[in-house]
């Protein structure tokens, strides 16, 4: 017996869910990373389920979901590069990753 | 082009050439100087131009037609080509003559007179703009180049006039002297659309060759010759606008000499002169022109009789001979307009020179009430101005006679203005005449004769003026004394300088009364001169004044010393209904449009405070922001459905 899709798709939603509450209440810019990170890949939770859902009838849409999945890794993985080396920057400069405390770096 | 330049007469074309160079070098350099220095090379300037001129006007001699140079083309249009070019022809080189020469004795004069003064430098730049804006003014072979230079005086005497311009007075004379002119140069460019709509060209010669094809007295020639008629009433100091000239003495002496001698004031004359064919085909335009002038020299001539300044006598006087040259030139006495520019310029700047040789010799004082018996004092100043006085006045041998005489003699036999009241004009002009002699004498009189009403402190230290301000005093009352043997009375003797002048100048039909009537005219002139002069010597030698005193201090007197009332007019009428709306936009400026910016502007800030309250830096705000926008945006779709 297969996992139906919906059971994925539940999973994908109850990870986005936590990864945006993490992005809201943690301070810490590190783990707000890995909170953006959990959403990233509960996106790509989602995009995989579908992709298996509709591979029995066209295969094409399966391929074009699971393709879209490395493209997002792809690119998280490049923002993670970035990210973490502006938050290496910011530590030296305060040794702090309180993302509170950064409010004064806007324009 | 290089082989033109093979013929002397064209280097005349160099004349403003070197006044400009002079102002250059003076205007950029001179202030680093030390003192005599900007004079002299200003006056070696215009020394250069004059040897050009005078090259220029012997060349001519013999010769039937001028030489015509185009230097580039400056606005090749359509149906409209216009190009900066000059002619030296007689009318121009006489011009050239009289600015040139009388300019540098102003200009040798000046560099004592303006000695010590902390503007020298900046004064002899602007003495040789003004000579080179009147020299392009001159030999301009088209309306738009004569307009440079007619410009080019104007901004000049505004910057002379104001020379002291810290003080407010003098600073208001020059203002007044740039808006009253710039009224006339409304008329001159309104005078020049029309040229250019009627004979598609711009220049002078194609202009007034093209005005002899038209209609004897068609109504476009009268227009336009209306319209430069507003033109040169502006720059001649003509009714009704003649207010500026009077004021203009605010400015150093020797530049009232120059405005009054040799440039500026005679460009009104000469335009019409250089437009003289265009005006022959118009009668009523020229009649126009020759009322204007008489009723000039009659109005400032009653106003000079009771002026108390000694350059603002000689300035009404100068207003009232200027409407002798319109008189002619409106009459077609063309001739004897430029002979009586010629004559004048050389007595009238011995006037003038000789009043800033008191003036200087009286330390600033210029009210002649408070002179008086200086010709003992200042022998040469006091000779050379009874010279000026008499030629001025007309007394017979000396130009100013010969020149007057001309013109009355011009506007009798006038066959252009004859259906306009010429002989009326003559009375006038002959009413004038007598004026003239009367108030020159008391000019002279006050100044020079009877006894001293020096303060005492002043007396003490009169003085004779320096040599380099003589010598031009004593040269110009040479010139005033036989200058007019250049134009003996037509009738009977050679008249030079009509001949000279022919082929610049259109020729209008004379009529020719029997001879005996031609010496009554000028015995006319004679019993005129001699009348003013007896009622002067009677009331201000014989009677020491009194008689003037009591009419002068009545209600007559005060009317005529205010110059007739037109400043009073132009006040009420004009410039207070100027000033009115002017207080009336400053209030809607300051309350409508200042204070409805200035609220949008306090709106916009406020508004942009507001806004940016959002902009709190708290990142996790944002991420909050994000996602309920981004909640509220799946809840709109998710509740359109399919629709989307």
């Amino acid at each position: 017996m297969t996992v139906p899709t919906e059971a994925y798709v539940a999973l994908s939603a109850a990870l986005f869910a936590i990864g945006a509450m993490g992005v809201l209440i943690r301070r810490s810019a590190i783990l707000v990373f890995l909170s953006v990170e959990l959403m990233l890949n509960a996106g790509n939770l989602a995009l995989v389920a579908y992709a298996r859902h509709w591979a029995g009838f066209d295969a094409l849409a399966g391929l074009s979901g699971q393709t879209v999945v490395f493209i997002v890794l792809a690119v998280a993985a490049a923002e993670v590069a970035v990210g973490l080396g502006i938050l290496v920057a910011i530590f030296r400069d305060r040794s702090s990753t309180d993302v509170d405390a950064l409010s004064g770096v806007r324009l | 082009m290089t082989g033109a330049w093979s013929d002397p007469v064209a280097w005349a074309a160099l004349a403003p050439l070197f006044a400009l160079a002079g102002a250059l070098l003076v205007g950029l350099f001179g202030r680093r100087w030390p003192e005599p220095l900007p004079g002299v090379v200003a006056s070696l300037a215009i020394a250069a131009a004059f040897v050009v001129a005078a090259v220029a006007a012997v060349g001519l001699l013999g010769r039937d037609a001028g030489v015509a140079l185009t230097l580039w083309p400056f606005l090749p249009v359509a149906g409209l080509d216009v190009s900066v070019g000059v002619v030296v022809d007689p009318l121009a080189a006489t011009f050239l003559l009289i600015i040139t020469g009388v300019g540098l004795l102003i200009h040798v004069y000046s560099i004592d007179y303006m000695r010590d003064d902390d503007g020298n430098a900046r004064y002899f730049a602007l003495l040789n703009l003004f000579v080179a804006s009147m020299l392009v003014l001159v030999l301009a072979d088209s309306l738009v180049l004569l307009f440079v230079g007619w410009e080019g005086v104007g901004v000049c005497s505004y910057l002379l006039i104001g020379f002291w311009y810290r003080q407010r007075a003098n600073a208001d004379a020059g203002r007044k002297a740039f808006i009253v002119n710039r009224i006339g140069d409304a008329g001159f460019l309104l005078a020049s659309f029309l040229v250019a709509a009627t004979f598609g060209t711009l220049t002078i010669a194609d202009a007034n060759a093209q005005a002899g094809s038209f209609a004897f007295g068609a109504g476009v020639l009268t227009a336009i010759g209306l319209l430069f008629l507003l033109a040169a009433a502006g720059k001649s100091a003509q009714l009704p606008l003649h207010v500026w000239l009077p004021d203009a003495m605010a400015g150093p002496t020797p530049v009232s000499a120059l405005i009054h001698a040799a440039t500026m004031v005679t460009a009104g004359v000469y335009l019409v002169a250089r437009l003289s064919p265009l005006y022959a085909q118009a009668p009523a335009a020229s009649a126009a022109v020759a009322w204007v002038g008489a009723l000039t020299a009659l109005i400032a001539a009653v106003a000079a009789l009771a002026q108390t300044d000694i350059k603002r006598i000689l300035a009404y006087s100068t207003v009232s001979q200027l409407g002798f040259m319109f008189a002619a030139v409106g009459a077609g006495a063309y001739a004897a307009a430029v002979f009586h520019v010629f004559t004048h310029a050389f007595f009238k700047g011995l006037l003038f020179l000789a009043a800033g040789s008191v003036i200087h010799a009286l330390h600033g004082e210029q009210d002649v009430r408070r002179m008086g018996g200086l010709g003992r004092r200042m022998r040469l100043t006091g000779s050379s101005a009874l010279v000026g006085t008499l030629a001025i006045a007309g007394v017979p041998l000396l130009s100013g006679f010969f020149s007057k005489e001309a013109i009355l003699g011009g506007v009798w036999n006038s066959t252009l203005v004859e259906d306009y009241g010429s002989r009326l004009l003559f009375a006038l002009l002959l009413v004038t005449a007598g004026l003239t002699a009367f108030y020159m004498f008391r000019w002279y009189h006050r100044v020079f004769c009877g006894e001293s009403r020096l303060a005492r402190d002043v007396a003490a230290k009169v003085h004779e003026s320096p040599g380099t301000m003589t010598a031009p005093l004593v040269v110009l009352a040479a010139l005033a004394a036989v200058a007019g043997y250049l134009g003996l009375p037509a009738f009977a003797f050679p008249n030079w300088i009509k001949s000279w002048l022919a082929p610049s100048l259109a020729s209008v039909g004379a009529l020719h009364p029997p001879l005996w009537v031609e010496w009554l005219l000028v015995a006319a002139s004679v019993v005129a001169a001699a009348a003013g002069l007896a009622a002067g010597w009677w009331i201000y030698e014989r009677g020491r004044g009194a008689l003037a005193e009591r009419v002068g201090g009545g209600v007559m007197g005060r009317f005529a010393r205010d110059g007739l009332g037109f400043d009073a007019a132009y006040r009420a009428g004009a410039v207070s209904t100027a000033e009115g709306l002017a207080a009336g936009l400053a209030v809607a400026d300051r309350d409508l449009l200042d204070r409805g910016i200035a609220a949008g502007v306090t709106t916009a800030s406020w508004l942009g405070r507001a806004v940016a309250a959002w902009q709190s830096g708290f990142v996790r705000l944002y991420a909050l922001a994000t996602l309920i926008g981004l909640t509220a945006l799946a809840v709109v779709v998710a509740a359109l459905g399919g629709r989307a």
